[in-house]
């Protein structure tokens, strides 16, 4: 059984989204092998990190949310299963997954506005990371939902530039058993 | 024992026991052309690199085993894309060398650099880019053992100058671990539940057909077919990958399936009420339009590619397993269906109602295309091996060409490549040379990769080409002529240019012609005479004839289409 959601991380994110933790062989092309099968195969990638896993040189975890309405989420993991390089998948369904994300955001900053930019970075839990005399760089490492909102909440202000990392994910701990790992076959 | 990085590929070749490489040399792989000279392996020169290519397939597809073609970077490499897309289509185990600019240019645009594993990397099993002279031998066991097992097919090495220059101490891997390939994995435990339960569907089913698809010929699985059938009865179908994995002869075959198969595997197939898919992949010229496809059947997919499970057709029972694992398992359960009596009286109505059919050709001609493959197959010693280009001639090669066993139809199925036939065959007499070689061709075709013949003759490959001269590009005229009220657009290629006869002979060949039915008699025995140099025939066929039966792209099987003068009754 599936735990409530907590409390303020309800996932905006549609069902149609799925996440694959992806362990690669940490070689030359990888990415570029994963992305072209996406694309040929039509398949829609909705965001995607990548970093070395657990330490190791040898092995890279890739974390894609993937558009499951593109293609059968099935075809998605066996025809990801067929790249040499690919050592294991886990497909996690939003809820069975701890999910972070982090978005950096540069505004403009005058007296007319300074209250208001404290106010949503306060409420929001977001932080101000790097200032000078014109402009503030917010930052938030949240759930994908929170992230949304901090993105919806700065809309009202000019000269915005947001970047967001796309989200990385484990298995929720309460619910590593029920995480479907598809273990290359 | 001090290597360079060209002797060291050589070696490793020898040792993973190739006999024969196709291949042309260039700047960038000249290093390893030396080495070439003072080894046991035979190399084929060829006259365009997608002639290697097409060469490696052939030979690959006669043989079962692992063709090898080495070409140069830059155009060389990108020649023989097409051969590669083709392998990979048709799952064909093949390993290509291409030669790469030293490591330092790579990203300079240097003279022919070409970043061909970024262009082969959707159309290949896997590709390396050597990165230094030590991996030689595992990159190499590692392709050689990529390309054979699971679902084979194409895996390309790319070998930089520099690295192949420099020197190396010479190993070898001598064991699958020492490949490190982490996430390849190509067997798994047969699921034991699977089996069972497709035994059960077995059990249930009254009107069962076994498609059997390309995979039962890569997993050396025809003994078990012939064994599961005549034990079960089951009525078998051969797709255009599959012909020979099941004998013509048999009275239990029911010919090939789909857009141009027999009206009796079509319909078989589209009354049954359990398809065991047996390594085929629903394609699209199988199914029809999928929606349509079979409607009332279960479905028992047998595939050693998990990704093809549920990718067209939804199945009910999957066995990831090679098809020889699965029909054994089937065997030792005895898994039989219900009396398949009033099924089979069915079916034989089908196939006495409309069998092939083409109109007797007059004395004077044109000749018909259908006859003059019978003609030919006629005085074929058995085991002959044919090979066909792309189009009408490929479709009335498979449907009238008595396939017996394996390894005896060589031919482009998922790419439709043409103008594979002529270096196909001549791979493929590489491979047997104790088999006679027949090449079924169209004129498009042959006009594509003709030149071979010269690497044919030089080589001494005594292969025959038969070319259905219909002065069309004929696959593309009948569907022009059907669905596009008869404006035929660029299809027109004369009969007379080029003159086949005298291009032959420009080549070290035999030429021969023919244009009524005493000469179509006459030039086959000929041919089958003459074993030393390569023969080539112009048959002169009537531009009219069309494939049949057909069903239209994208329609239903229940729509098939025989021949105009088998319509009106029955249908």
């Amino acid at each position: 059984m599936s735990p409530e959601p907590i409390e303020g991380e309800t996932d905006p994110t549609p069902v149609r989204h799925h996440i694959l933790s992806v362990l690669v062989e940490n070689k030359a092309g990888v990415l570029a092998r994963i992305a072209g099968l996406f694309a040929r195969r039509g398949f829609n990638i909705y965001s995607l990190a990548v970093a070395p896993a657990e330490g190791h040189a040898r092995f890279s975890r890739v974390t894609i949310v993937v558009d499951a309405q593109s293609a059968p989420l099935e075809q998605i993991v066996e025809q990801l299963g067929k790249l040499v390089n690919v050592v294991a998948i886990t497909d996690l369904a939003p809820r069975d997954a701890t999910e972070r994300e982090l978005l950096l955001a540069t505004l403009s900053v005058d007296d007319s506005n300074r209250a208001t930019v404290l106010d949503v970075t306060a409420n929001t839990g977001a932080s101000i990371v790097d200032v000078n005399g014109a402009s503030v760089t917010v930052m938030l490492a949240g759930t994908p939902g929170a992230c949304d909102r901090l993105e919806r909440e700065l809309e009202r202000f000019n000269d915005v530039a947001i970047q967001r990392t796309g989200r990385v994910a484990l298995p929720r701990l309460d619910q590593t058993a029920m995480a479907k790992t598809e273990e290359k076959v | 024992m001090e290597l360079t990085g060209a002797q060291a590929l050589i070696k490793s070749l020898e040792r993973e026991g190739v006999e024969t490489i196709f291949g042309l040399p260039g700047g960038a792989i000249l290093p390893v052309y030396d080495p070439i000279l003072d080894s046991s392996i035979r190399h084929i020169l060829v006259r365009h690199e997608q002639g290697a290519g097409h060469m490696a397939e052939g030979y690959a597809l006669a043989t079962g085993k692992p063709g090898v073609a080495m070409v140069t970077s830059g155009p060389g490499a990108t020649n023989i894309v097409t051969p590669i897309a083709n392998a990979h289509m048709d799952s064909t185990p093949l390993v290509v060398i291409t030669g790469q600019v030293a490591t330092a240019s790579i990203g300079s645009d240097a003279f022919q650099e070409c970043d061909i594993t970024g262009i082969t990397m959707g159309i290949t099993k896997h590709n390396f880019l050597i990165q230094s002279v030590h991996e030689i031998p595992r990159v190499v066991a590692s392709a050689f053992y990529l390309a054979t097992t699971g679902r084979p097919g194409p895996v390309l090495i790319d070998l930089p100058k520099d690295i192949a220059q420099s020197t190396m101490e010479w190993w070898y891997p001598e064991t699958i671990e020492e490949l490190d390939l982490p996430g390849y994995r190509p067997e798994i435990a047969l699921d034991e539940d699977a089996v069972a339960l497709a035994a059960e569907l077995i059990a249930q089913s009254e009107r069962p057909v076994l498609y059997v698809g390309g995979g039962t010929l890569k997993s050396r699985a025809t003994a078990q077919l012939l064994a599961f059938a005549e034990r079960t009865k089951m009525p078998v179908v051969t797709t255009l990958m599959a012909r020979g994995a099941f004998p013509d002869s048999h009275d239990q075959h029911l010919g090939m399936p789909g857009m141009h198969g027999t009206y009796s595997a079509v319909t078989a197939i589209q009354k049954s009420d359990l398809l065991i898919s047996l390594g085929a992949r629903f394609d699209d010229r199988v199914t029809g339009r999928p929606s349509a496809f079979a409607t009332g059947a279960k479905v028992i997919h047998v595939d050693i590619d998990p990704a093809e499970f549920n990718k067209v057709r939804r199945v009910d029972v999957a066995l990831q397993t090679n098809v020889a694992t699965a029909l054994t398992a089937l065997d030792d359960l005895g898994a039989t269906p219900l009396n398949l009596d009033v099924w089979w009286k069915e079916i034989r109505t089908w196939q006495e109602q409309f069998p092939l059919f083409y109109e007797e050709p007059t004395a004077e001609g044109p000749l018909r295309p259908q006859h003059v493959i019978e003609a030919i197959a006629q005085s074929a010693s058995p085991g002959t091996i044919v090979s066909a280009g792309v189009g009408q001639h490929q479709m009335w090669a498979s449907q009238h060409w008595q396939f017996e066993e394996p390894g005896t139809w060589v031919n482009s199925g998922g790419a439709g490549t043409m103008g594979f036939g002529v270096p196909a065959a001549i791979g493929a007499k590489v491979g047997r040379p104790d088999r006679t070689v027949w090449c079924i061709d169209g004129d498009g075709c042959f006009q594509m990769t003709a030149q071979e013949l010269v690497t044919a003759r030089a080589e001494g490959i005594p292969i025959k080409v038969a070319i259905l001269n219909n002065a069309y590009l004929g696959m593309v005229r009948q569907w022009q002529e059907m669905f596009y009220e008869e404006r035929y657009s660029e299809v027109y290629l004369s009969a007379d240019l080029p003159d086949y006869v005298k291009w032959a002979e420009a080549m070290g060949c035999v030429g021969l012609r023919a244009t009524n039915l005493k000469e179509m008699h006459e030039v086959i025995a000929r041919a089958n005479e003459i074993n030393d140099v390569p023969v080539v025939i112009d048959f002169r066929t009537d531009s009219r004839e069309k494939v049949f039966p057909m069903v239209p792209s994208g329609a239903s099987n229940d729509d098939i289409m025989v021949h105009p003068l088998q319509r009106g009754g029955g249908q």
